[in-house]
C-alpha cells in the first residue's frame, strides 16, 4: 500500500510536467498580486479555480493517480476528464491570460507580448484549432481515436505514446475550453454563444456513444489491462463498466456546465443594464487591461 | 552552384540503398507482437531460486522470456508456464538458448526454496526471481506492469492481480516481442526459433 509520500511524489517524473505546472502557478500568483496592489485583480475564487485547475492536473499526471490511470481502465477515464473537461475548465474559468501576462517579469513581458499578437504563428495556431467545426470534432475525435482498442493498447505499453496520449489531452481541452468560456468581448473574433453551446451538445452525443458503447458491451475490449495488471484484483468487465460510466455521464455533465457558463456570460452581455453599468473604456478607474472584473461577478 | 546541380545525383545511390534496406528490413513474419524498440532493455537486480543475486547480464546470449506471477497463483500461472514448457519443447536442443525468468510478484510466499520446486517442474530452462518490494516496483514500472494484493480470506490465502504478458528479449537484451494470453505454444516456438536464428552480435 503506498505511503503518504507516494501519493504526492512523483511515480515517474517528468521535468515538463513540473515545470508547465509550478510556472504556471508562479507566474499566476505573481500577476495577481500585482494587479490587486494596482486594484484591479480578479476575485478571489478565480484564483482558487485557476490553482485547484493545476493542482488536478499535476495530480493526475504525476502522482500516484498516474500509476493507477495506467493500470485500471476506470480511472484512466477519470484521469481523461480530469486531463480534456475539468482541469482546463477550472483554469479558464480564471480567465488567466491577463493574469498571466502581469505575472511575467517586466523585461520578458516585451519580448513575449510579440508572441501573441493576432498575427504571430502560435495565435495563428491556436485560433486555426479553435475554429468550431474543427475544435469540437478534435475534441470529440480525440477521445474517440485513444479509445480505438489498438491505439489504445499500445499507449498502455510504450511511455512515449502514453505521454503524447495525456498531453494531447490536456492541451486540446485547454483549446476547446478557452474557445467556450472567453468572454465575447475579449475576444471579437470567436464564435457567437449559441454557436458555442452547440458546440457543447455536439461533443456531447460521441461522448455519451462511446461510454455507452464501452459499458454495454458484454465483453472485455481493453486487454492491454490483462497484459499488464490490474492495480488490484477487479473483474475486467466491472472495471469496463465504470470507465464507460465515467466516459458517459459526468463527461456530458460537464458539457451542461460549459452551457451554464455560456449562457450566463451571454445573458451579462445582452442585458443592457449590465453592459451599461460595466465601466466604458475610456473611464480613467477601470484599466483597460482587465477585462476579468464585470461580467460574472458571484 | 555547381554543388547544387551535382546534389541530386550523390544522393541518388544513396536513396536506392535506403529504399533497399526498409524494403527487405525484415521480410520475417512474427506470431506474436511486435514490440521492439517499445520498451527498454532487459535490466533487473534480483535473487534466483537457489538465493543467489541475479541480474540481466547473467542471461546475455540466451533469448529470454520474462513473466511475472506468483506460485499460489491458481490457474493462469500454472498454464502459461506450461505453455512455455511446451513451446521450448517443440525447440528440441535450441531450447538450450532460451531462459524462461519466472518474477514472483508476491515474495512473501514465495520463498526460494518453494519458488525452486514450483519453477523445477516446468523444466530445466526455468528460474524463479523474487526480490523486495522496491526492485520488485523498479522491475515493474520499466515493463509498465503492475501487481497488487487483494483482502486475505478468513484462512489468510489472498488473491494477486498481476500481469499476463510475456515480454521476449532478443539474445542481446533487446526487447522484441509480447506474448499474449490467447498465443497458443507453436506461436511461441515459431518466433523462438527465429530469434535463435538471428546472429549474435559482438559487444
Amino acid at each position: 500500500m503506498p505511503g503518504l509520500a507516494d501519493l504526492v511524489a512523483p511515480y515517474e517524473f517528468s521535468p515538463t510536467v513540473a515545470v508547465v505546472c509550478a510556472g504556471a502557478t508562479a507566474l499566476f500568483v505573481r500577476g495577481w498580486l500585482r494587479l490587486r496592489r494596482r486594484g484591479s485583480a480578479p476575485a478571489a475564487w478565480r484564483v482558487l479555480c485557476f490553482i485547484t485547475g493545476v493542482a488536478l492536473i499535476y495530480a493526475v499526471l504525476q502522482t500516484w493517480l498516474d500509476y493507477l490511470s495506467q493500470h485500471m481502465f476506470w480511472i484512466h477515464r477519470a484521469q481523461h476528464l480530469v486531463l480534456h473537461h475539468l482541469g482546463p475548465l477550472l483554469v479558464l474559468l480564471a480567465l488567466p491570460g491577463p493574469v498571466l501576462r502581469a505575472g511575467l517579469p517586466v523585461r520578458l513581458r516585451r519580448p513575449l507580448a510579440v508572441l501573441p499578437l493576432p498575427r504571430g504563428p502560435m495565435r495563428a495556431i491556436c485560433r486555426s484549432l479553435q475554429h468550431p467545426i474543427l475544435a469540437s470534432v478534435l475534441f470529440a475525435g480525440l477521445v474517440w481515436y485513444w479509445l480505438l482498442p489498438s491505439v489504445h493498447f499500445d499507449a498502455m505499453l510504450s511511455i512515449r505514446q502514453y505521454k503524447a496520449m495525456n498531453w494531447s489531452m490536456a492541451v486540446d481541452g485547454l483549446l476547446f475550453w478557452w474557445l467556450i468560456v472567453e468572454p465575447r468581448r475579449d475576444a471579437p473574433g470567436t464564435p457567437g454563444y449559441g454557436t458555442r453551446v452547440l458546440m457543447l451538445w455536439f461533443v456531447m452525443l460521441p461522448q455519451i456513444a462511446i461510454g455507452a458503447w464501452l459499458s454495454l458491451t458484454p465483453h472485455a475490449i481493453y486487454s492491454v489491462y490483462n497484459v499488464c495488471g490490474r492495480a488490484w484484483p477487479i473483474g475486467p468487465l466491472t472495471d469496463q463498466q465504470i470507465g464507460g460510466l465515467i466516459t458517459w455521464i459526468p463527461a456530458s455533465m460537464m458539457s451542461m456546465l460549459g452551457a451554464l457558463v455560456v449562457l450566463r456570460r451571454w445573458r451579462a452581455e445582452a442585458d443592457p443594464q449590465t453592459a451599461a453599468t460595466r465601466p466604458s473604456r475610456g473611464d480613467g478607474r477601470a484599466p483597460a487591461m482587465h477585462p476579468l472584473s464585470g461580467t460574472d461577478k458571484g | 552552384m555547381r554543388i547544387h546541380r551535382r546534389l541530386p545525383r550523390t544522393l541518388l545511390p544513396v536513396l536506392a540503398v535506403a529504399v533497399l534496406l526498409a524494403g527487405c528490413g525484415d521480410s520475417r513474419h512474427w506470431s506474436l507482437k511486435n514490440i521492439e524498440g517499445v520498451m527498454p532493455p532487459l535490466r533487473f537486480r534480483l535473487t534466483d531460486d537457489s538465493g543467489r543475486p541475479a541480474t540481466a547480464g547473467d542471461y546475455r546470449g540466451k533469448v529470454v522470456l520474462l513473466y511475472f506471477g506468483y506460485t499460489h497463483c491458481p490457474d493462469v500461472c500454472p498454464t502459461t508456464l506450461a505453455k512455455l514448457a511446451g513451446s521450448l519443447g517443440a525447440l528440441g536442443d535450441r531450447a538450450d538458448g532460451v531462459r524462461v525468468l519466472f518474477v514472483s510478484v508476491d515474495p512473501k510466499r514465495d520463498s526460494a526454496t518453494v519458488l525452486h520446486r514450483y519453477v523445477g517442474a516446468f523444466g530445466p530452462q526455468f528460474t524463479g526471481l523474487r526480490g523486495g518490494q522496491d526492485a520488485l516496483r523498479t522491475l515493474t514500472r520499466r515493463y509498465r506492469v503492475s501487481y497488487g494484493y487483494g483482502k486475505p480470506a478468513a484462512d489468510g490465502s489472498y488473491e494477486v492481480s498481476h500481469s499476463s504478458a510475456i515480454f521476449i528479449f532478443d539474445r542481446r537484451g533487446r526487447i522484441r516481442l509480447l506474448a499474449q494470453q490467447d498465443d497458443d505454444a507453436r506461436a511461441i516456438s515459431h518466433d523462438l526459433r527465429q530469434l535463435l536464428a538471428e546472429p549474435e552480435a559482438r559487444s
